[in-house]
């Protein structure tokens, strides 16, 4: 247990983070890719999954996908990369799995939330005179904004957790201290590195709540909802879990 | 194509290599089941007390939801690492690392479950003069199972996958098996290890699924009739989707 104590001093001490290998250098890697990589996956999955849930078709391919991505594992997927012929080619075996990884929650929540968008609000906006772009654009978006940065959130989360394992079949990132400490046996390093990654994978998500909270156009309107269902709670004792008895 | 030689030409797949290391395979397999197994079982005698407790005074439920989350979201490869101190490299340390993250995914599907349960039917199992360990037991858990189940099988694949992880402390089932075979760059060894892991989720799952059929008859019965007088069982039945 004295591996903590020694992790904190490992972590404090500016030797450790200076260096070709040293935290800076990973930590600057780590953030590279998470924002790289969750970048390329935003504009690859939400445009089809914003225009499938618009157009109400693909539904059991968002979910197929998603749970596609449960099942294979991510280590597996890191390492065929890297023996394939691409593997050749530095730091591309990990940002294809990173984008591979970070695609079903984005895919999955952004139909999701554009279904869920109450179907007599569609109706009237059709009967408003709406087009299909300005129903999604004016209506469908910002109604579904919240699960869509869910989708947003998980994803990068799971982007943070990728690039780390993506240190195992020898790519960047902070997972790289991990994986130095263990071939060194030296435990502090592995427990210093482990901090580093939950620290950060916390914060960014962290991150994203907030920033989903200030973005959301649609936030004073729902506080004014929120305070008003709070009132009612009595009247409907199965609460926030309404929606699983209800759809 | 060359039977022989596949080991040599390290083809990508090598029925030699499958025929002449059939014992690593299974052993790695068996590791892999027992504890995938383990994992998910703790996790389910855990999640039930923590997920009840949740119900009951809701005052914790904020933080018991909160902290399962915060364990999710950390990394798989931080959690191992973190948990090595305390363990040393055994088991333990994929188990527990398992079984923390089965929790977040079982303990909301329990509590999502149990909440679904109509109240009329709570009711009527109350005016019927059930106290609450029989209501609890042969009402609301009947009744929430569609959702307990669908939590199950999420935890049990991404335990499967996850388990790999472990072979960072030398338990990782077939993850063993990947992370040797990407030190020697042995193609073969991978992808028939990563092949045998994703047939091992899916059949875990599709296994659970039978379980649910065989503990659930009543979700089959879609009948006219039938369906408005179990009309309160068939719209707890949805909660599947949203599980």
């Amino acid at each position: 247990m004295e591996a903590i104590p020694q992790a904190w001093t490992w972590l404090t001490s500016g030797a450790s983070w200076s260096g070709g290998d040293g935290i800076g250098v990973r930590l600057g890697e780590h953030l590279y890719l998470t924002v790289v990589c969750l970048a390329i996956s935003c504009a690859l999955a939400l445009p089809v999954a914003l225009v499938l849930g618009h157009l109400g078709r693909g539904g059991a391919l968002a979910v197929n996908i998603s749970n596609a991505g449960r099942a294979v594992p991510t280590f597996a997927v890191l390492v065929l990369l890297l023996l394939s012929p691409i593997g050749q080619d530095g730091q591309w075996p990990t940002v294809i799995a990173l984008v591979l990884f970070a695609i079903p929650p984005l895919l999955t929540n952004a139909y999701v939330g554009m279904r869920e968008v109450d179907r007599d609000v569609i109706e009237s906006a059709r009967g408003m005179g709406m087009t299909g772009w300005q129903l999604m654009r004016r209506v469908e978006l910002p109604l579904a904004f919240p699960l869509i940065m869910t989708g947003v959130r998980s994803a990068a989360v799971q982007v943070v957790a990728t690039a780390t394992l993506a240190a195992l079949p020898g790519g960047g990132g902070l997972g790289r201290l991990i994986t130095a400490g263990f071939a060194r046996q030296r435990t502090y390093e592995v427990v210093g590195g482990a901090l580093l990654v939950a620290g950060l994978a916390l914060l960014i998500e962290g991150l994203f709540v907030v920033l989903q909270r200030c973005t959301d156009p649609l936030r004073h309107r729902r506080a004014v909802r929120r305070g008003r269902r709070d009132d009612s709670a009595d009247a409907n004792p199965s609460g926030p879990f309404k929606r699983w008895v209800t759809e | 194509m060359a039977g022989r030689n596949c080991l040599e030409a390290n083809d990508w797949i090598c029925g030699a290599y499958v025929s002449s290391r059939a014992q690593d395979l299974v052993d790695a397999t068996v590791q892999h089941v027992w504890i995938t197994v383990v994992s998910v079982a703790i996790g389910v005698v855990v999640a039930f007390p923590l997920a009840l407790v949740a119900r009951r005074w809701k005052a914790v439920a904020g933080p018991v939801l909160g902290f399962t989350t915060i364990l999710y979201t950390v990394p798989s490869l931080a959690m191992f690492s973190l948990l090595l101190p305390v363990f040393g490299l055994s088991a333990a340390v994929v188990v527990t690392g398992l079984v923390l993250y089965s929790l977040t995914i079982l303990v909301r599907n329990i509590v999502a479950g149990l909440e679904a349960v109509p109240e009329d039917v709570k009711e009527a199992a109350r005016g019927m003069g059930f106290g609450q360990t029989r209501q609890l037991f042969q009402v609301e858990l009947p009744l929430a199972l569609p959702a307990i189940m669908a939590g199950l099988r999420i935890a049990t694949v991404s335990t499967v996958s996850l388990t790999t992880i472990g072979a960072i402390v030398g338990y990782g089932g077939l993850g063993n098996l990947i992370y040797e075979g990407m030190s020697s760059l042995f193609k073969a060894q991978v992808l028939t290890a990563s092949a045998i892991c994703v047939v091992l989720a899916v059949a875990a799952d599709l296994l659970l699924l039978g379980v649910q059929r065989l503990l659930t008859p009543w979700t089959r019965a879609r009948g006219g009739a039938r369906r408005r007088v179990r009309r309160s069982v068939a719209r707890v039945e949805t909660g599947e989707v949203a599980a």
